[in-house]
């Protein structure tokens, strides 16, 4: 035994210190003034543009959203310290981006009657208030990701609630241009699907968390693959099933996709069986052929997809508007408000919103844009490798996951790299409950990644009357 | 006129949202590139003058020259001796036959405790809910904890430890 006291006394007296992690919060408050700064540059740039004048409510809006980004600061200051820096000031950006993009629309929006008269930036704005409130209200309120991980059945079945309540209400109420996904009440509309998905995700992370190793390990060999057993694949496959068939029959297959492919996502992270990207990318191809010759609708976009000059004035309009108007922005762009991306029309402050960005701010701006979406879905993955508990660390993941499918599935859909779906464009694109559930889902990405860099507690000292060492 | 405020303006939006992505990525870099040891300080044990006798750049190239662990060594216990380099695996310790340091000890549980790199580059051990406990030299562990160099890990009759 070469443990002498001495070495141990010695150490006893300098215990391993906390280690100083940084908070880096007034690096995050810099970067929210800049992000504040961008948007309120975009939005006089817009006025200037459009109506030789700077809004006359420039000032106001800038001390309202500052307020706001100043609320949403300091309760992350007081309530998250350790949380990620630049999240909040990336989303921000994105977010205040989006308003100037939808307040450019709304002329022809209201002209034509596909937006309220007042406009649809007003109402974004009020969402986008209502949104970092949610946010505000999540970080205050759950302290801890982990409390979400006991309640995985419950947020499976109010998931599944949520996503499966527009089928089932009478068309009157759910249908929106063809996609059933909708709540509409009034003059109020709300696509639970949103906030269905972040709760499904967190059952998916709870429950393979809890399943992974008889998932991974449990299994029969077949055909080089492994097969897990059907008792512990089956609640969640179940699920799964159960959540595509309804999107299919509200054919909203955007969410579908951005569903399965977070699904398959997960389950690969989970188990760490590359199997099950085979198996995802078999299943995905088998289905989405069968959907297509099922579906008119699809078919439908998947000829627009191949020939979008075939049709101009009719089918294939919209994307062929799209292209060019991402051809016309070219590598500077038009200029704020001084494209014709709104030619598109339907949906072109939604989800052909990137086309105005590609008109408007060129692909410079876009690329921009497109590195300020990837910082978002980094930080995600990154809290999920920092975080130490692995619920969290699968739910950081699915959310990013779901975050970067989001985007590719809109991006590529209007860029025809992909046929188009149908997605709003993470805080860009207008609609409420979208841009509500995004700040969810960053509020819990802030929660989860102060989690993450969190120093660890020191280890609590005993006397040495209660231990004792273990002679050989 | 206003054609060309317009066009600066424009210039001036495409900058400013280049400026504010790149410093978001400034900021997230010293993750991305795993500079940990330039963020996070841990007080060191020992009191060795930093200053005078360094020269400044040397010691910002290499902040922790001295002071990284290379391997696991096991000084006493049936393992007595053998040691396993330190990679950026996790070592397991247990009794069970997959783990890095399969124990032969009575006192250890099948899957006993574990030895990992956290995110910051600090070696860390955690108890995996073992029936006798772990020890960080007298403290008996309660969560993930912290291991500097050279103080003893005490698993049933094995002590192990980080060495240079």
């Amino acid at each position: 035994m070469r443990m002498t006291s001495t070495p141990l006394a010695a150490q006893a007296a300098h215990p391993p210190g906390e280690p100083h992690v940084p908070k880096r919060r007034n690096i995050e408050a810099l970067l929210l003034v800049f992000a504040l700064g961008i948007a309120l540059f975009a939005y006089a740039d817009t006025g200037k543009a459009m109506t030789g004048k700077t809004p006359p409510n420039l000032a106001a809006l800038g001390a309202e959203f500052g307020i706001t980004l100043l609320a949403a600061h300091l309760v992350v200051r007081r309530f998250a310290p350790y949380a990620d820096p630049v999240l909040l000031p990336v989303a921000s950006m994105i977010n205040g981006l989006g308003l100037v993009l939808i307040y450019r629309l709304d002329p022809y929006n209201i002209a034509n009657k596909l937006a309220p008269k007042a406009g649809a930036a007003p109402n974004q704005a009020i969402y986008t208030v209502l949104g970092m409130a949610v946010f505000i209200v999540l970080v205050i309120f759950l302290r801890d990701h982990r409390v979400l991980q006991r309640y995985a059945y419950i947020s499976a079945l109010v998931g599944l609630f949520l996503i499966a309540l527009p089928a089932v209400l009478p068309a009157s109420i759910s249908e929106v241009n063809g996609a059933r996904s909708w709540i509409r009440l009034g003059g109020f509309s709300v696509q639970p699907a949103e906030f269905g998905k972040l709760l499904l995700v967190s059952f998916f992370a709870a429950y393979l968390h809890a399943k992974r190793d008889a998932l991974a390990l449990a299994s029969r060999r077949f055909l080089g693959l492994y097969l897990p057993r059907g008792r512990d694949l089956g609640p969640i496959l179940v699920c799964w099933a159960f959540a595509m068939l309804i999107l299919i029959r509200e054919t909203d297959l955007g969410v579908s996709l951005m569903f399965f492919g977070a699904f398959v996502i997960i389950l690969y992270m989970a188990t760490e069986r590359t199997s099950w990207l085979l198996f995802g990318l078999l299943l995905f191809v088998g289905g989405a052929a069968a959907v297509a010759n099922m579906s008119s609708h699809v078919m439908v976009r998947v000829h627009a997809w191949l020939h979008p000059f075939s049709d101009v004035t009719g089918q294939t309009r919209q994307l062929a508007q799209s292209l060019y108007a991402f051809a016309n922005g070219g590598l500077f762009g038009t200029g704020l408000g001084r494209g014709y991306s709104y030619q598109i029309g339907f949906a072109n402050n939604a989800d052909f919103m990137l086309a105005t960005v590609g008109e408007e701010l060129g692909l410079v701006g876009l690329t921009a844009l497109f590195v300020a979406y990837a910082i978002i879905v980094v930080r995600g993955v990154k809290t999920a490798l920092l975080v130490r508990d692995p619920y969290g660390k699968l739910f950081a993941a699915g959310l990013a996951a779901t975050f970067a499918l989001q985007v590719f599935i809109t991006a590529g859909g209007v860029t025809r790299i992909i046929p188009l779906t149908g997605l709003p464009m993470p805080f860009l694109a207008y609609g409420g409950s979208a841009l509500m559930a995004n700040w969810i889902l960053v509020a819990l990405l802030i929660r989860i990644s102060d989690a993450a860099r969190r120093p660890l507690p020191p280890a609590i000292p005993l006397s040495d009357e209660m231990t004792q060492v273990v002679q050989a | 006129m206003t054609g060309l405020t317009l066009t600066l303006m424009k210039l001036g939006l495409l900058a400013a949202l280049w400026v504010f992505v790149l410093i978001s990525i400034a900021v997230i870099r010293t993750d991305l590139f795993g500079a940990a040891a330039s963020r996070i300080r841990v007080a060191r044990p020992s009191a060795r003058p930093v200053s005078g006798a360094v020269p400044v750049g040397q010691a910002a190239a290499r902040p922790r020259r001295g002071g990284v662990p290379s391997k696991l060594y096991v000084t006493s216990g049936s393992l007595a001796g053998t040691s396993v380099p330190l990679g950026t695996q996790q070592i397991t310790l247990g009794r069970a036959h997959d783990s890095t340091i399969v124990l032969d000890d009575d006192f250890a549980s099948s899957r006993h405790a574990r030895i990992y790199q956290d995110a910051s580059g600090q070696w860390v051990v955690e108890d995996l809910g073992s029936t006798n406990g772990t020890y960080l030299d007298r403290t008996k562990i309660t969560g993930p904890a912290p291991v500097p160099l050279g103080v003893p890990i005490r698993i049933g009759k094995t002590v192990l430890e980080l060495r240079k």
